[in-house]
């Protein structure tokens, strides 16, 4: 990896994010009544798209945006351009990455619409998210912030709805936690403008699908895995490469499994709830490849996964996939609307580092170049930890990009142990452990999830 | 709000799409108080009956007043909150405390401790000195209702389709 493509500037990239971050600050103080620096804020973002398919609405938008006149499609508007913004951020930045790994990408298919899902359930979001734009993150209170519970409960048990309920769930949480809005002294500005773009733009009918484009036979082997979680909700998403049976290039694929849950489900409670619905949680903590058939893809990479098209392979060291087999593998395209810096998630692997550490940072000195590395990332409930990366001499990761600049996000290291190699790996808890520490929290979580269960089972429905 | 550490730089922090806003909760056995929130400007849940499996407390303390509840599910009053917290109220501070942890506890509910001590026996003497009011068991039925639909997410079907937008929702190592 050309460390150094990493930690030089990306041209246009500040240009892009100013735009960004002037809609952002418009959100802090909220847009009933804007008040003149607001005003210029939201021209800046019409400006910055001015050259764009979006160019007079967007102006529209911001000036009745400015006037404190704007109805929820001139709100939706602003979310379109600032995802424009952030497309382009995150395709001048991917082609960074691949310079950087030498890696190249499919061709971007065609996009298909998705389902359309419940239409009322959709403008009910959008009424909510408009209500939180007038406000402001300043402006937040209780009564504002419990408006998405009633609409988040209708939308959970439908699954074309269940992406757009999961980011609410998660984005009025943190509201609620952080409410009233006017005590705050600091604000997550670009998140929680992200977090609101992001659903306004779900709310589209159709805008959330993930249609399988076809189905892929071959070997699949395990790289690492990569947990996101917030209070009620989690996904486990695997990274690995997969090679086509009957030859053909490999390739970087994805496979992932998520569910809501209560928030006391927490640390190994959370691949419990996961573990049951994809093989493939076990066979990457046991470190085995897996043979799929026929198993269903989208056009990103994606794989659809089912347990009825996989079986458990041959045993398969992840860090000898990518020592071997990472190298030659090809990315997948991005849907247009996952075109976001915060998307980003490319396997990587690193050695011959040094390891910077102080209080509470991380970096990795790779070829003189410093990249940061995000050790709060990885899952409590496992037996790696930011001192066995800082211990550890090649290192399989996530490069990602956040905050300004690109991190590393290790899925597993590999450290000398009286003179063996042993690798730690962030899921290796995915499909269940014997670790001492883990079987202990695997105890504590089949316990809790048993009482809510029977709880469950006498109060609810009566 | 956040009851994080900034562990970057200000700047860093608000143009951060992952920056973490809330810790998640600590793991804590729940067979005594299988719910507990800190929400509507209460700190409010379910404790179990200790004699009949059947019912439920719905127990709650007000933010700043420390008004308290305590009914059953069914909407009886406790007999023992009355004049002062009932076991099921202190009983649910110390599960508060265990989940959140004691700072965000006493920041929601507006403690402040005679020696800064923070547990939850101080918070819920610091508390009961003031001699907070009875409140009515209005609120007990909400309670209540939002404990249902917490125990709901249990019921919903996991999907292997995949979902970007957890992107925005990395862990992290900090416990409350």
């Amino acid at each position: 990896m050309r460390a150094d493509l990493l930690t030089e500037p990306v041209t246009g990239l500040d240009e892009a994010l100013a735009a960004v971050d002037a809609l952002d600050r418009a959100l802090v103080g909220g847009l009933l009544r804007p008040r003149p620096e607001q005003a210029a804020a939201l021209a800046e973002v019409a400006q910055a798209v001015s050259g764009t398919p979006l160019a007079a609405q967007v102006a529209e938008a911001a000036g009745k945006a400015a006037a404190g006149s704007a109805g929820e499609d001139h709100f939706l508007l602003l979310a379109a351009a600032r995802t424009a913004l952030l497309g382009a951020a995150h395709d001048a930045l991917m082609a960074r990455v691949e310079e950087a790994t030498g890696r190249t990408h499919a061709e971007a298919p065609a996009t298909r619409p998705g389902a359309p899902g419940t239409a009322n359930l959709l403008a009910a979001a959008r009424s909510w998210l408009a209500d939180l734009a007038r406000a402001g993150w300043q402006g937040i209170d209780h009564d504002v912030v419990s408006q998405a519970a009633p609409v988040v409960t209708a939308m959970l048990p439908d699954p074309a709805l269940r992406r757009l309920a999961t980011l609410l769930d998660g984005f009025a949480a943190e509201l609620a936690a952080s409410c009233p809005g006017a005590t705050l002294d600091r604000v997550p500005v670009r998140r929680w403008a992200d977090l609101w773009s992001r659903a306004l733009i779900l709310t589209v009918p159709g805008a959330a699908g993930t249609p399988a484009a076809g189905t892929v036979t071959g070997r699949l082997l395990p790289l690492g895995v990569d947990l996101q979680e917030h209070a009620t909700a989690a996904q486990a998403q695997v990274h690995a490469v997969l090679e086509p049976s009957g030859g053909g290039a490999p390739r970087l694929v994805r496979a992932a499994v998520s569910a809501p849950k209560p928030d006391t489900v927490v640390g190994a409670g959370v691949w419990q709830l996961l573990r049951p619905h994809m093989a493939l949680l076990a066979a990457a903590g046991e470190g085995r490849s897996m043979e799929l058939t026929d198993m269903p893809m989208t056009a990103e990479g994606d794989l659809l996964w089912d347990d009825a098209h996989a079986r458990v392979g041959e045993p398969a060291d992840a860090f000898a996939t990518a020592r071997v087999a990472l190298p030659g593998a090809a990315g997948c395209a991005t849907a247009p609307l996952d075109r976001h810096p915060a998307r980003i998630a490319v396997p990587v692997f690193l050695e011959g580092y040094a390891v910077q550490r102080d209080d509470d940072t991380m970096a990795f000195t790779v070829t003189g170049h410093r990249i940061a590395v995000d050790t709060d990332r990885i899952p409590a409930a496992g037996p790696l930890t930011p001192e066995a990366v800082a211990a550890s001499g090649a290192c399989l990761a996530l490069l990602r990009w956040d905050a300004g600049e690109f991190r590393l996000q290790p899925l597993a290291v590999e450290k000398t142990v009286r003179k063996k190699a042993v690798a730690l790996h962030a899921g290796a808890w995915a499909g269940g452990t014997t670790d001492k520490a883990g079987a202990k929290a695997e105890k504590a979580a089949t316990d809790a999830v048993k009482v809510l269960r029977e709880r469950a089972g006498r109060l609810l429905r009566k | 709000m956040s009851d994080l550490e900034n562990r970057r730089a200000p700047q860093d922090w608000e143009q951060s799409s992952t920056a973490r806003v809330i810790r998640p909760a600590r793991p804590r056995k729940l067979a005594k108080v299988p719910f507990v929130e800190l929400a509507e400007g209460r700190l409010q849940g379910v404790v179990s009956s200790g004699s009949d499996i059947e019912r439920v407390y719905v127990s709650s303390v007000a933010a700043g007043t420390y008004a308290f509840a305590c009914s059953t599910n069914n909407n009886r009053p406790c007999g023992g909150a009355r004049g002062s917290f009932c076991n099921h109220i202190r009983a649910l501070v110390t599960e508060a405390v265990l989940q959140y942890g004691p700072e965000r506890v006493a920041r929601y509910l507006k403690v402040e401790t005679a020696d800064g001590e923070r547990d939850a026996a101080s918070l819920a003497q610091a508390m009961t000195g003031t001699r907070p009011p009875q409140a009515d068991s209005s609120a007990a039925a909400a309670v209540f209702s939002r404990f249902l639909r917490h125990l709901a997410y249990l019921e919903l079907a996991p999907a292997t389709a995949p979902v970007p937008e957890m992107q925005w929702f990395p862990p992290t190592r900090a416990v409350a």
